[in-house]
């Protein structure tokens, strides 16, 4: 399993032959397609994290310190993004989601694209799951 | 001569930029219009050569930035054909507006057990005020509601008034839907009870005729930055009468007369609801915004809107799963939509990747929302600087979009 750091650099790679944001939507798009469906009965109020405009929801589970997690949302944009940090951190040690700097979000310019969204934005999302990753760590102790 | 429409479009700096790497098509209007070079102009020089406090000097800047400050309102005054210039009084925008209204008229005015009514096709700025007023005073708050076709029912509307009612608020055109209301016809019919009505023109000003005295609306309001003005500027219109029956909203300098511990005795008119330091630039600022709209023929700009609304629709209703909302007879600046099985939101930022910029969601219209059993709309909202070519944008935007998550 690559770590997050490499899985970062290869998406950042990727995203780099894309010329325009016509492009990037539809390979983040893409993503979220090809992303693993969540089970229907884990798309529960629960796992809602409700904003304005879309509905996201995470399925996050711990194993032995690592984090493995299924999501979704309403809206193929944000999917895409979903899809993206379950590719990043889907199967990684608790630990690094928590130490590991997302940049590539940054890099992409994605970030200024779609935080704004409110709760919905990247920011509440990846904060979701470093939260997670905070809780999975202390079941550890 | 008045100025050619086409021509617009070249005198607003905003839209000559590119969003995205692709230029700009700016379709929210019915949020906030763009400014011509002229405003922009005016708000620089007055800060450059004119800033000081007004009508509390008698320095020369003092005496001009007055002078300056007197000559938008009646502009404006102008422009609204109202009776008198101190009609007119400046407020921060629609919103301040409303509020000054309910404040004022529902502390003076409405008592328990009267009642207020709205329509279900207001924006919320034209709905919870009266709401919350009706909660402090005991009144009765009652909604109007809209028809099947997204218009409001002017025979249930007679039905609803009686000798209990205390004052209607209407909006004169939907932000979320673009139905333009039979306000003249609510106005007589509220007057036949002595009733007084607002008219929320947040979205018909810009567009429409502003004559209020032909429309002999009570009050009559808007906001300065969506008709080519600044921020932070906005008119609450009211017939003399009422203004002079009306107690201040806000309280401070500028307002009074005289003071002393006991007593103060307000300022005349519109001094008396103008407290504080106006927004000055800013006024100046709406007073060319209005110098700007008229160099064009009023019927002739409201022409050339129609004619881009019918065509944006008619380039809509080719778009196959495309749904639009509402069928009101006559529809002003608004096309709202959706894709059937597409997001609103991701037809957002889609579009906005292509540089288009439409609004989607509510609109601050949760109450027609809830009556379209809808989560939300895309909506492209147009000014007179918009042309077929940015719908015909829009139009292929929309296809592109559609091509991108439907397969
Ligand atoms: C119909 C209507 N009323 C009121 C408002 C509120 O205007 P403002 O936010 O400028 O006070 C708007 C603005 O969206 C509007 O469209």
């Amino acid at each position: 399993m690559p770590g997050i750091q490499e899985i970062q650099k290869d998406l950042s790679d990727d995203f780099s032959l894309l010329v325009n944001w016509e492009e990037k939507y539809e390979y983040l798009i893409e993503m979220g397609m090809d992303m693993p469906a969540m089970k229907p009965q884990n798309k529960v109020d629960k796992n809602l994290v409700k904003g304005c405009q879309s509905s996201v929801w995470f399925d996050v589970q711990c194993c032995d310190g690592i984090m493995v997690f299924e999501a979704d949302s309403d809206s193929l944009v944000v999917k895409g993004m979903v899809a993206m940090l379950h590719k990043l951190l889907n199967n990684q040690p608790a630990k690094d989601v928590l130490e590991t700097e997302l940049s590539v979000f940054e890099e992409l310019g994605l970030w200024r694209h779609i935080s704004s969204q409110r709760s919905n934005g990247l920011t509440a999302m990846v904060a979701h799951l470093k939260a997670a990753a905070v809780d999975c760590l202390a079941k550890e102790d | 001569m008045s100025k050619d429409i086409l021509s617009a479009k070249a005198d607003f700096p905003i839209l000559k930029q590119s969003v995205n790497d692709q230029p700009l098509v700016y379709l929210d209007n019915a949020a906030t219009t763009q400014k011509p070079q002229v405003v922009i102009d005016v708000l620089v020089d007055y800060y450059t050569r004119l800033n000081a406090n007004i009508h509390r000097g008698n320095h020369s800047l003092a005496v001009q930035a007055t002078e300056a400050y007197e000559g938008a309102r009646r502009k404006v005054a102008g422009y609204l054909n109202a009776e008198r210039n101190h009609e007119v009084i400046f407020t921060r925008g629609t919103t301040e507006s409303i509020n000054l209204l309910a404040y004022t008229y529902g502390d003076k005015f409405v008592q328990a057990g009267d009642e207020v009514i709205v329509t279900q096709l207001e924006h919320h700025s034209n709905y919870v005020p009266w709401q919350q007023m009706c909660l402090r005073r005991g009144a009765i708050f009652r909604v109007l509601p809209l028809t099947d076709r997204g218009e409001l029912d002017l025979a249930l509307f007679e039905r609803m008034l009686n000798a209990k009612t205390r004052l209607v608020a209407v909006n004169q055109v939907s932000n979320s839907l673009g139905t333009v209301n039979p306000v003249a016809e609510i106005i007589r019919l509220a007057h036949a009870y002595e009733v007084p009505v607002l008219v929320d023109a947040a979205q018909s000003v810009q567009h429409l005729a502003h004559d209020v005295r032909s429309l002999d609306a009570d009050f009559y309001v808007f906001s300065g930055h969506k008709m080519y003005g600044p921020m932070g500027i906005g008119i609450f219109y009211g017939k003399e009468k009422w203004l002079e029956a009306l107690p201040p909203f806000l309280s401070g300098g500028e307002m009074i007369e005289t003071v002393t511990p006991e007593k103060v005795t307000f300022n005349v008119l519109p001094f008396k609801f103008e407290a504080g330091t106006p927004s000055v630039a800013q006024a100046i600022g709406l007073g060319a915004a209005v110098d700007y709209l008229q160099q064009f023929d009023q019927l002739e700009l409201q022409k050339y809107e129609e004619d881009l609304l019918a065509y944006g629709f008619s380039l809509l209703a080719e778009i196959p799963d495309l749904v639009i909302y509402g069928s009101p007879a006559h529809r002003s600046g608004v096309l709202p939509f959706n894709v059937n099985g597409i997001q609103h939101y991701d037809m957002g930022v889609l579009l906005d990747s292509m540089g288009i910029a439409v609004r989607t969601g509510q609109h601050c219209t949760q109450p027609i929302m809830d009556a379209l059993h809808i989560n939300g709309t895309v909506r492209a909202s147009l000014a007179l600087y918009n042309n077929r070519e940015d719908l015909d944008k829009l139009a292929s935007g929309i296809r592109r979009v559609i091509k991108m998550l439907k397969r």
